[in-house]
């Protein structure tokens, strides 16, 4: 007990140490102006000191439930139980669909607004999960897939006059097409490699479309794209919301099945084979690249869909709307929701674009949680929220191992 | 072909360029060790030159000036940095020694978010001007429109630190038992390496060379806001890829060759892509000698 308490307070004394410059003093060398926090020290101290002991005891408890997992006790939560019963998993989404469906009747169109930003988040997610979550292909310039997606609507539509539901498969197609493109050379580098080649293709994506102002008109933007049309029937903004809305909510459910279906599928299983062990999976006769250039397009191919919608919800795009935040945030999604896990990754996007919105106080401190939540949730629940069905199988002794043939 | 905008532009690229290869080295040296990409990395360089500017800035708003105070600064940022790299490695990474290689380069990223906000937050959103520190010549007047003062201070303290930096790896004990880490990380535990000890001791020297890049960069452009260390990061890994990763001088070259490259590009092109020479380069490499310049090329074991 004295010893946890007396390296508490070592600890809180270490973080006082390093955060002094940076929480106490505030100099702002324009004006000349040095502006002392002091009251700051207290609460970093008694933040430090009540977070060590949370620390000290999620460890343990990690420690605990690994040793457990590896004697075979069943560490599984009652929602995560409940989760892997499928059953009752197809119950709940039934219910949710339909919750989904009365939503905007319900509900005002502001609010309606949000659910589509959201649903946005819930296929980007959904699309970035193929690739990181059953591919391990880490990808962090998925944005610029989704920005393909809204710039090809935009340019088509500012130029040649072409309607949405024209563009919305050629908008997928075109971010396949660019993952293929730029995944061809790049497929013989290792995980990390990827990660950062792919980084800096977000970055080049934003900076041809700030510079190439004859194609894109700049950093100002595309202004006054369509909405979405139906035969021609003139909508009011309010109309125009719910039918996006659904649309929304056709293109999640389409991208849950497919995705679905491709997971239990012969590519699926190659995908995940290949991110558990490269080389076990090469030796098997499994082609490497055609597998992870076939992830990482069907990846893109998502995000461009997602993106001509994007483009006709909000009508204006411009480069600043594609950066490496969007990137972040659409990775922490899959991170906190389960790599790999479908449920997982729709609870992750609502979380993370519903929680801001709706807490807009906590909104300025969106991105600082965001990144303390991706390294705690390594550390302390690698499987993310709601873990991977496929996760389950283990060997449980000859007893009951017909229980969990599913 | 004019010579002397020549030259300008040679010096401007060197001076890039061996701040890139400071930051290089501490990313270099990580993943040479435990196989890791430390994003964070960026934001730690990043750090050393707000607390540089911190303590440059509270000492001239009362009244404190010149050379001796940049060396203050400095030393306290470096401190600082060494302090930050020690605790994110202990924080971040250490709990996650031996988990699959995807877990720590995401830790890895949610740190370089968080440290950045963490910043944004606890300062400003601003670009702050950095205090004229570094005095101007009178030696270097002759040729003061081809090399500045600052790029001078700034070339002959990479210099030192780089050689200071291969002393204390290729003649000390400690750069003995990190030579034999990097090479075979079990194989120095079993022969009583501290392991972990290493490790941490790797970071900090990571830190302190970005820390002093910090404080150069920071003095030499004359801003600092919380957003430098990211592109600096993802340019200076850049350089280590290109280097070869895991080689101490493929980092210092591959750190020039995307100075000159960014500086003659900017000089005789245009500067509107500046920024993303980089990545195309990255990706050229990458295609072309996976290796890096320097790197070996290694035959992967089953």
């Amino acid at each position: 007990m004295l010893r946890e308490f007396k390296q508490s307070i070592l600890i809180a004394l270490w973080f006082v140490f390093l955060t002094f410059p940076l929480m106490v003093v505030r100099v702002n060398t324009i004006e000349n102006v040095v502006v002392w926090r002091w009251e700051n020290i207290l609460w970093v101290a008694i933040g430090a000191f009540a977070l060590s002991y949370c620390w000290r005891y999620m460890l343990a408890r990690r420690q605990r439930q690994n040793k457990k997992a590896e004697e075979g006790i069943d560490t599984r939560g009652p929602l995560q139980a409940a989760l892997d019963n499928v059953e009752l998993r197809n119950r709940a989404m039934a219910v949710l669909l339909t919750l989904a469906l009365i939503f905007p009747l319900v509900f005002d169109t502001y609010q309606t607004n949000i659910m589509v930003t959201a649903l946005i988040f819930v296929v980007l997610g959904l699309g970035l999960n193929i690739g990181v979550g059953l591919a391990g292909l880490l990808d962090l310039g998925y944005v610029a897939f989704f920005g393909v997606g809204a710039y090809t609507y935009a340019i088509l539509n500012a130029n040649f006059d072409m309607g949405f539901w024209i563009v919305l498969p050629i908008g997928g197609v075109l971010g396949c097409l660019f993952g293929v493109v730029l995944g061809f050379p790049i497929l013989r580098l290792r995980g990390d490699y990827l990660a950062i080649v792919t980084l800096g293709f977000g970055m080049i994506f934003k900076v041809v479309m700030e510079n190439w102002e004859t194609l894109s008109q700049g950093p100002s933007g595309i202004a006054n794209i369509d909405r979405p049309g139906l035969f021609g029937i003139e909508m009011t903004l309010a109309q125009s919301t719910v039918y996006i809305y659904y649309i929304m909510i056709a293109l999640v459910v389409l991208t849950i099945i497919v995705t679905n279906r491709l997971k239990n599928s012969r590519v699926g299983r190659a995908w995940i084979a290949l991110r558990e062990d490269e080389i076990a999976c090469v030796a098997m006769g499994i082609d490497m690249a055609r597998t992870k250039l076939s992830a990482y397009a069907l990846g893109a191919f998502w995000a461009g869909m997602v993106g001509v919608l994007f483009a006709a919800k909000t009508t204006f795009i411009n480069p600043a709307g594609f950066t490496f935040m969007q990137s972040a945030i659409i990775l922490s999604i899959v991170v906190l929701g389960g790599m790999g896990s479908i449920l997982g990754v729709i609870l992750g996007a609502f979380i993370l674009v519903l929680l801001p919105e709706y807490l807009r106080a906590f909104s300025e401190y969106r991105m600082l949680v965001f990144g303390a939540a991706m390294t705690l949730m390594m550390i302390f629940r690698p499987q993310g929220l709601i873990s991977n069905l496929r996760q389950i199988y283990q060997y449980k002794g000859s007893k009951d191992k017909a229980a969990h043939d599913g | 072909m004019d010579i002397e905008y020549f030259l300008e532009l040679f010096f401007s690229g060197l001076t890039r360029g061996s701040i890139y290869a400071l930051i290089a080295l501490g990313y270099t040296m990580v993943y040479g060790i435990i196989q890791l990409i430390n994003f964070a990395h960026g934001e730690i360089y990043m750090i050393g030159a707000f607390v540089a500017l911190i303590v440059a800035g509270v000492c001239t708003i009362y009244g404190l000036s010149g050379f001796a105070i940049l060396i203050l600064a400095a030393a306290i940022a470096i401190m600082y940095a060494a302090a930050y790299g020690y605790t994110l490695e202990k924080i971040a990474y250490r709990p996650l020694r031996g988990s699959p290689r995807l877990s720590p380069l995401i830790s890895a990223i949610g740190m370089s978010i968080f440290l950045q906000n963490y910043v944004l937050l606890a300062q400003t959103p601003d670009y702050l001007p950095f205090p004229r520190l570094i005095p101007d010549f009178s030696f270097m007047d002759p040729v003061a429109h081809i090399i500045g003062s600052a790029e001078l201070v700034i070339l002959v303290t990479t210099l030192v630190t780089m050689v200071l930096l291969t002393l204390l790896i290729k003649k000390t004990r400690v750069g003995k038992a990190m030579r034999a880490t990097q090479q075979d990380l079990s194989m120095a535990r079993l022969v009583g390496v501290n392991v972990d000890r290493v490790i941490s001791l790797t970071f900090v020297i990571g830190s302190v060379l970005a820390a002093i890049g910090g404080v150069l960069v920071a003095s030499y452009i004359g801003q600092v806001n919380f957003y430098i260390g990211f592109l600096a990061g993802v340019k200076a890994f850049t350089a280590a890829v290109l280097g070869g990763i895991g080689s101490i001088p493929g980092a210092v070259l591959g750190g020039l060759i995307i100075g000159w490259s960014e500086s003659f590009a900017a000089g005789y092109f245009s500067s509107d892509y500046e920024d993303i020479l980089t990545f195309v380069l990255l990706v050229v490499i990458l295609i072309v000698r996976p290796a890096g310049i320097l790197g070996k090329v290694r035959k992967q074991k089953v």
